[in-house]
């Protein structure tokens, strides 16, 4: 379905992402799991488009989106929730799901959209008229989920759900994102909390530095002495 | 005498508001202090005056002509001049604004020339309404109720349409935005048409105040609204508006207290003084500096 080749990605003089390459078939959860700044993140912006690659290839669905505006890779059926959230904060949280639905075209599909993310998320419903920097860190992550299924994309990039969350709400968060991925999106996951990732995921990469380390099946990565050590904590 | 001063403060301080408003929300979506904005609002008066004086137009077309006129006038210039810098340091693009600026009243002192240029005497024939002891204008009333009109326009758009939402949202987060689905380049489009054609309408507007259009009066008046967008808190919308009218009301009372020397000076005194108290403006927001 996705497909990176020898992805490179610059800031300035800094090497961000060197040669990697990656795919994520059809009705996956694929993790990127490592250390902060092995540039799990900026593969994530790299294939919405919001990042520049200096070389490589990502092709979705068999079309080159390597150059493409980060407008269109949403078209095509990408939505990314970025890393933190980012809710839109002085916008309401009906306004945040209408901004998630904005490559919709008709006010019928957003109002669909609407009320099938509050049935996936009723704290939500609740919280319609509110400003979204009102809702707890677990309610924003939520809307932020909430938000990019508005737009019905085949693939869904997660950067960091877990972050800054209480343990039982990364529960509750990991449960959503196995669900969503039941109702037949396909899910590109990016962790800190690697045993998290591992335990829900079919298959995981290992960055290190900008590269791709060790690749495979999530379960067997997570029996892996190697990455027991370095990520899952022994 | 204050019912008196007090209309002739609010008529020109919405024209101040109009244009402070192109300024608050360039900056409010992509940061950059668009000096070339008074600029605008001077070739605004222009396009109207011609539009009166040449094709007979009454002044409500020749208004909404110029607006048009200048919504593509600041659409082009972002294209041209400010978009390719839109990577490169914030310097870049604000002296690409100042080259603009100068570049927009040097033609217009070329095509126009250096004498101001009055309305003609049918452009609008103003009469006086006697409420009281005060004196106001059939113009001042209708240049009153012309602000109004487009600011609840611009407020309904920011607030309920798509656009206007995609707006705040860039505001807010331009990448995030982008991630969305929303076409940010045209956002920041749409944003420049809509700021320009209010400085348009302020344009023709204040032409019709004070009889005068001249290649230089985007200068000061573009200074003023700056001013006002600033003591408002840039970004903010209301802001600007609260800003624009406060600077207006000050501005003729502290002539018609005897300092009319200083007429100018007032705006920018009343800036620094709020500036010391609230460095982010009266409705500004904190900003906050992500790492």
């Amino acid at each position: 379905m996705l497909s990176i080749e020898n992805l490179s990605v610059n800031y300035g003089a800094i090497r961000a992402l060197h040669n990697v390459s990656c795919r994520v078939e059809q009705g996956e959860i694929v993790a990127l799991v490592g250390a902060n700044g092995a540039g799990k993140t900026t593969i994530l912006n790299s294939i919405s488009g919001i990042v520049p690659s200096i070389g490589g290839v990502i092709a979705f669905e068999g079309t080159q989106i390597t150059r493409m505006a980060p407008h269109l890779i949403v078209r095509k059926g990408i939505c990314q929730v970025p890393e933190g959230r980012r809710v839109f904060a002085r916008m309401s949280v009906q306004e945040n799901l209408e901004m998630g639905g904005f490559i919709l075209s008709g006010k019928h599909e957003v109002a669909n959209g609407i009320e099938r993310a509050f049935g996936l998320f009723p704290r939500l419903a609740e919280r319609r008229k509110q400003p979204a920097r009102t809702l707890s860190g677990g309610e924003q992550q939520m809307l932020a989920m909430a938000r990019a299924l508005m737009s019905n994309p085949r693939l869904l990039l997660l950067d960091e759900p877990s972050m800054g969350l209480a343990p039982m709400l990364v529960e509750k968060i990991f449960e959503i994102v196995v669900e969503i991925n039941k109702s037949g999106t396909t899910i590109l996951l990016v962790e800190q909390n690697a045993s998290m990732a591992l335990s829900i995921a079919n298959r995981a990469y290992v960055l290190e530095t900008g590269e791709v380390v060790l690749s495979g099946d999530a379960g067997e990565l997570a029996r892996n002495p190697e990455v027991r050590k370095a990520y899952l904590g022994e | 005498m204050f019912l008196q001063q007090l209309v002739n403060g609010i008529a020109l301080g919405s024209t101040y508001a109009l244009i402070a408003l192109g300024y608050t929300m360039v900056y409010g979506i992509i940061a950059l202090i668009n000096f070339a904005h008074g600029e605008i609002f001077m070739v605004g008066a222009f396009i109207g005056l011609l539009m009166v004086g040449v094709f007979k137009f009454n002044i409500f077309l020749a208004m909404a002509c110029a607006m048009i006129f200048c919504m593509v006038l600041g659409v082009v210039i972002e294209f041209i001049a400010y978009r390719p810098l839109r990577k490169s340091s914030r310097l870049s693009a604000f002296i690409s604004a100042i080259g603009v600026s100068i570049f927009l009243s040097s033609l217009a002192l070329m095509v126009f020339g250096a004498n101001a240029k009055g309305f003609p005497d049918q452009a609008f024939s103003s009469r006086q309404i006697h409420i009281g002891d005060a004196d106001i204008s059939t113009l001042q009333l209708l240049i009153i109720g012309v602000s109004a009109a487009l600011m609840i326009g611009l407020e309904f758009i920011v607030q309920k349409t798509k656009i206007g939402k995609a707006m705040r949202a860039t505001s807010e987060d331009y990448n995030t935005a982008a991630l969305m689905g929303i076409n940010v380049n045209f956002v920041i489009s749409f944003t420049f048409a809509l700021g320009s054609a209010l400085a348009a309408a302020g344009g023709v507007l204040v032409g019709m105040l004070f009889n005068a259009v001249s290649f230089n009066m985007g200068l000061m008046a573009g200074l003023k609204a700056f001013a006002a967008a600033v003591l408002g808190g840039i970004g903010s919308i209301p802001g600007a508006m609260l800003g624009g009218l406060l600077l207006g009301v000050t501005e003729v009372f502290g002539v018609a207290i005897g300092y009319s020397s200083y007429r100018d000076a007032i705006a920018f005194a009343i800036l620094v003084l709020v500036l010391l108290v609230r460095p982010t403006g009266l409705l500004g927001r904190k900003v906050l500096t992500k790492v």
